[in-house]
């Protein structure tokens, strides 16, 4: 960690987006996480994201629950919305907070241990429902903050830093997302912004819940020679499926959409995902295709990476259940609290 | 991982890579030590960095107040805001707050025997004799005038350079034993010669002001050469001018003209100029200090012929310059649009000044070029005769103090190795210390937090009480409290941050907190691609890369680009492996008395 906060000089050529802004408004208080943890590239990841989304500040909601990971919201963005809930409890936090106002963007952070313990119903459940959300899972095989336990993402046979074998087959994030209908599923790693910031930002445009899975090494407690989820073993096994491109609205592709290995996928804006796939027998719109290949490549110790499923069709928690279009707080308050005679009205009916 | 034509990594080995990115000592002539002695001043060690100047440069107390400072515009902070550091100035706390009684001046050798002859007594025999004196030289010293100093006293007005402060500097100097003889010219090279020196220095400056060959120009006596009415002025011979005053030229001998002026008594002065303001010589803060006074700068006007009515100096006729300039700012030609007569009182020439050496017999070898400029290695200075050494002015034209002190410490080396047959050629390279600065988890040697202070301006006595008298000190120097506010807006350019690639895990901690986008890690390349795709725009190309081998786990490369990195240690503090460290850079610059030499042998005779 750092004591110093990032000194206000900025370098005179740094960019600026359609909003005036530059990277560096986006970035949050300085990190108490140790210094090369994974989380904090995840972090600067979200940063460029914002930034090249020109997406305002106050119009984000940063959500996460506990853990190193779950810290992290307080890395970025220090203009936006934030809350930190309980352990495990973040998506419900996202879904009540989508439910009354659908006009913010909502990313929620959470840890291997946060989402796929503690927290896994919520997490299916907020799937199932299709919150509109990104839901970014930083992963590192263990709970970092409580000293490097295994966590449920931990693979057989990896190892702890003082040796001890994992024996508990894990659970994985994307196959678990894939079954429960999710619409975006996706996983990447903190060692390779390049990919991950433009899936970030197709994710952060999909219209339903987006879970990108990160591999995110803790240099503390799993980052030793026997880990699965070490920098030096990503990499070695790193195996990225699907290159994504993420297209705003007013470009052109340039990519040629003939070529047979390339798909192009509208998101509700009008901008544009392009997969290109290194991969023949791979077809990121079809589910089942996506969970077999996966599994299998998995089995083989492969670090499969990119945007592995894609469906922009599938209502949303809002289409589904017809809430109404307006965020709560626009509508006045005699509408959104109608007298004791409207609750009458309505129970009435039961009677 | 596909790899492209992979570059050479950085070979940091050569002290001139990470000199380079102190940019204010690589810019200083003598490679003064800047950070250095700005962070014993922010310590309140001001005697310590007095001596640690005085190892450079010689002339704290006088540098500090009238150096031409080369190492303000190279400073890195105008390249983050737009002020640099107030380098120069923070040299002259350090002398004002140094008892100069204390000053450590280096023990002197016994005498080893050998003579050397200096001609004249500037700043540039002065350093010569500064470093041979220790080494036991006889340094016999001979000056035209019945004064030391050269043109710091002659011509530097005593309202920038008090004479107090040359008597200080120039005693220790002078009080290591050299011979001076004042009201000495020396009128013949060849009987120099003949005296049996076992070498001769000539530090006998560019004497001769130019001179401007128009109508009228004989016609009155109010007609002036800058650098010699300076000299009488400082010389208490000219005591007054006239009420307007054209200064022509508008270079720093003009500033010291015109501001002059001023104290003797005009009212109206005024600064002509041929040329546009982007084509002035004079240094930005000259011209800030005549123009704070009211000195008025005329620019686009030529100079046609002097108007003489009466038998007296009524005024100068100028041409009306325009000029047009090509798409990087230069003159491509020049159209003259009419005609103007400004009328005055005295006219001042300063338009430069050239070499001369009436009394160096050119049947001598000592050899001249068109110029009258005497040919002079530029490493060695020496000129085409053995024995004989060239330094300041006298060598290359006019050229500033600090520049004269350099050519002072280099020919003392080349003299200490001439005079004891050793090759003047074969000179000790530079070396480099580096030490890690690293403390503690998060603490360092140095105040690493960036303060984003502005340019602290120097207290100057008020405008109303400066021309009472000719010897008023304008600049007033910094309490110890400004200073102490000025020193945190160094950047700590000589803390180097140095990689160690093998220890790299490419975990990005470094990159992502970098607040100035210096780094990068991606595929190898050569600088020109690179410099394409590094995080933020690297397009000063003075500034170099810091390009290591091949990282340990993908065989990607890490790239610093040094230009902007404002030397605040995050990077090493982010880093898990500590594969950046921040590691202090001393030069080791060597003077005549590393050079190790064998006993005398040769026994005299130049
Ligand atoms: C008006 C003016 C202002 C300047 N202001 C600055 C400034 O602010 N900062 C800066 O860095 N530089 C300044 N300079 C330049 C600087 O003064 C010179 O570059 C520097 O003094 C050169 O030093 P030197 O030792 O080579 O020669 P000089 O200082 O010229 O000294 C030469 C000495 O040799 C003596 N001499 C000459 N011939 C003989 C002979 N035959 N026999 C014996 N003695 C002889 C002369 O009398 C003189 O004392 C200024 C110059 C001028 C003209
Ligand atoms: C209800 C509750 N149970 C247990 C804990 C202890 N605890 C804190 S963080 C954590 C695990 C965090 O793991 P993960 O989500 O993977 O985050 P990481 O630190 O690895 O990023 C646990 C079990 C808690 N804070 N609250
Ligand atoms: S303990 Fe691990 S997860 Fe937590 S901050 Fe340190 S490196 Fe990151
Ligand atoms: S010291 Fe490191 S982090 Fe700071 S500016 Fe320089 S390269 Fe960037
Ligand atoms: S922080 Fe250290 S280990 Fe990480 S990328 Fe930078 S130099 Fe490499
Ligand atoms: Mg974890």
């Amino acid at each position: 960690m750092t004591y110093m906060r990032r000194p206000s000089v900025v370098h005179p050529g740094l960019p600026h987006n359609d909003l005036g802004l530059s990277a560096r408004d986006y970035e949050g208080g300085i990190s108490t996480l140790c210094a090369g943890c994974g989380h904090d590239s995840v972090t600067s990841a979200l940063v460029q994201t914002l930034f090249e989304l020109n997406i305002p500040p106050h119009r984000v909601a940063k959500l996460s629950g506990i853990g190193c990971s779950s810290k992290t919201p307080a890395y970025f963005a220090s203009a936006s919305h934030g809350f930190n809930s309980v352990h495990g409890r973040m998506p419900s936090v996202a879904t009540g907070a989508n439910s009354v106002n659908r006009d913010l963007h909502y990313i929620g952070v959470s840890g291997d241990g946060d989402s796929l313990s503690i927290g896994f119903g919520q997490l299916c459940h907020a799937i199932r429902r299709n919150v509109n959300m990104l839901y970014v899972i930083d992963n590192n095989g263990v709970y970092g903050l409580t000293k490097g336990q295994f966590s449920a993402s931990a693979d057989v046979g990896t190892t702890a830093k003082k040796g001890e074998v994992n024996i508990q087959p894990p659970i994985d994030a994307c196959l678990t997302a894939l079954t429960m209908g999710c619409t975006f599923v996706a996983r990447s790693f903190s060692g390779d912004k390049q990919q991950l910031v433009p899936l970030l930002k197709a994710g952060l445009t999909h219209k339903g819940f987006a879970l990108i899975d990160i591999v995110s090494p803790c240099v503390t407690f799993n980052d030793h020679l026997g880990s699965t989820k070490s920098y030096d073993f990503t990499r070695q096994h790193y195996h990225p499926t699907i290159h994504t491109d993420f297209i705003p609205p007013a470009e052109e592709i340039t990519v040629s959409s003939e070529d047979g290995d390339t798909i192009s996928v509208e998101l509700h804006d009008g901008s544009r995902v392009v997969l290109k796939k290194t991969d023949e027998q791979y077809d990121p719109t079809d589910r089942n295709s996506a969970y077999a290949y996966l599994q299998k490549h998995t089995a083989a110790q492969e670090v499969v990476t990119g945007l592995l499923f894609i469906d922009e069709a599938k209502p949303d928690m809002h289409e589904t259940h017809m809430v109404v279009e307006q965020p709560l707080i626009d509508i006045d308050f005699d509408t959104l609290c109608p007298r004791r005679s409207a609750l009458e009205k309505i129970q009435n009916r039961f009677r | 991982m596909q790899k492209k034509t992979v570059s050479q990594p950085t070979d940091t080995t050569n002290p001139d890579y990470y000199h380079r990115v102190v940019d204010c000592q690589w810019a200083c002539p003598a490679h003064t030590d800047v950070p250095g002695y700005i962070r014993l001043i922010a310590q309140g060690e001001y005697s310590d960095a007095y001596q640690l100047n005085r190892h450079s440069n010689i002339f704290p107390g006088i540098l500090g107040r009238v150096c031409d400072r080369p190492c303000e515009p190279a400073c890195r902070r105008s390249r983050i805001e737009d002020k640099p550091v107030a380098i120069c100035r923070l040299k002259r706390i350090a002398a004002d707050l140094t008892d100069m009684n204390d000053v450590q001046l280096p023990e002197i050798a016994p005498a080893n025997g050998k003579r050397i002859a200096c001609v004249g007594a500037g700043c540039a025999s002065l350093a010569l004799a500064n470093d041979l004196l220790p080494l036991g030289y006889e340094v016999v010293i001979f000056e035209a005038l019945d004064r030391s100093g050269g043109l710091m006293r002659t011509n530097i007005p005593s309202f920038r350079l008090p004479p107090e402060v040359l008597d200080q500097e120039i005693g220790m100097i002078i009080g290591m034993g050299a011979d001076i003889h004042f009201d000495h010219p020396v009128e013949s090279m060849k009987t120099l010669l003949e005296e049996g020196y076992d070498a001769i220095f000539v530090g006998s400056g560019a004497p001769k002001g130019k001179n401007l060959e128009l109508p009228g120009r004989y016609d009155s006596d109010r007609i002036h050469i800058g650098i010699d009415w300076l000299e009488s002025v400082a010389f208490e011979h000219t005591e007054s001018i006239g009420e307007r005053v054209l200064i022509i030229g508008v270079g720093n001998t003009a500033m010291d003209c015109c501001r002059t002026s001023l104290r003797l008594g005009s009212t109206d002065v005024k600064v002509m100029a041929r040329k546009p303001r982007a084509f002035f010589k004079a240094s930005d803060w000259e011209l800030e200090d005549a123009e704070e006074e009211n000195v008025e700068i005329i620019v686009n006007h030529s100079p046609k012929a002097f108007v003489i009515e009466d038998g007296k100096l009524a005024g100068m006729i100028f041409e009306l310059m325009e000029y047009q300039l090509d798409s990087a700012g230069r003159i491509e030609s020049s159209t003259v649009t009419g005609e103007t007569m400004i009328p005055c009182d005295d006219v001042v020439l300063a338009i430069g000044q050239d070499n001369a050496f009436p009394w160096i017999e050119r049947d001598q070898g000592i050899e001249f070029d068109q110029w009258e400029v005497p040919v002079v290695d530029p490493v060695t200075h020496q000129g085409t005769r053995a024995g004989v050494f060239f330094g300041g002015d006298a060598a290359f034209g006019p050229k500033n103090i600090i520049w004269a002190v350099e050519h002072g410490h280099q020919a003392a080396i080349s003299i200490h190795k001439y005079c004891h047959g050793e090759d003047i050629t074969d000179r000790l390279p530079m070396g480099m210390n580096l030490n890690s600065a690293k403390m503690g988890i998060h603490e360092w040697s140095f105040s690493n937090s960036y303060d984003s202070g502005k340019r602290i301006p120097v207290p100057q006595v008020q405008l109303s009480e400066r021309f009472k008298q000719l010897n008023i000190e304008v600049e007033l120097g910094f309490s110890p409290e400004l200073a102490a506010e000025e020193v945190e807006r160094c950047l700590n350019c000589d803390l180097q941050t140095v990689f160690t690639e093998n220890l790299c895990i490419e975990c990005d901690a470094c990159i992502d907190v970098c607040p100035v986008k210096c780094l990068t890690i991606t595929e190898a390349g050569t600088e020109d691609d690179l410099r394409t795709r590094l995080s933020a725009p690297a397009e000063n190309l003075e500034q170099g890369l810091l390009i290591s081998g091949a990282l340990p786990q993908t065989g990607r490369v890490m790239i610093k680009d040094e230009d902007l990195c404002v030397h605040c240690s995050l990077c090493a503090e982010r880093c898990p492996t500590a594969a950046w460290d921040m590691q202090k850079f001393t030069l080791l610059k060597p003077c005549a008395g590393d050079e190790s030499v064998s006993e005398p042998i040769r026994q005299s005779g130049a």
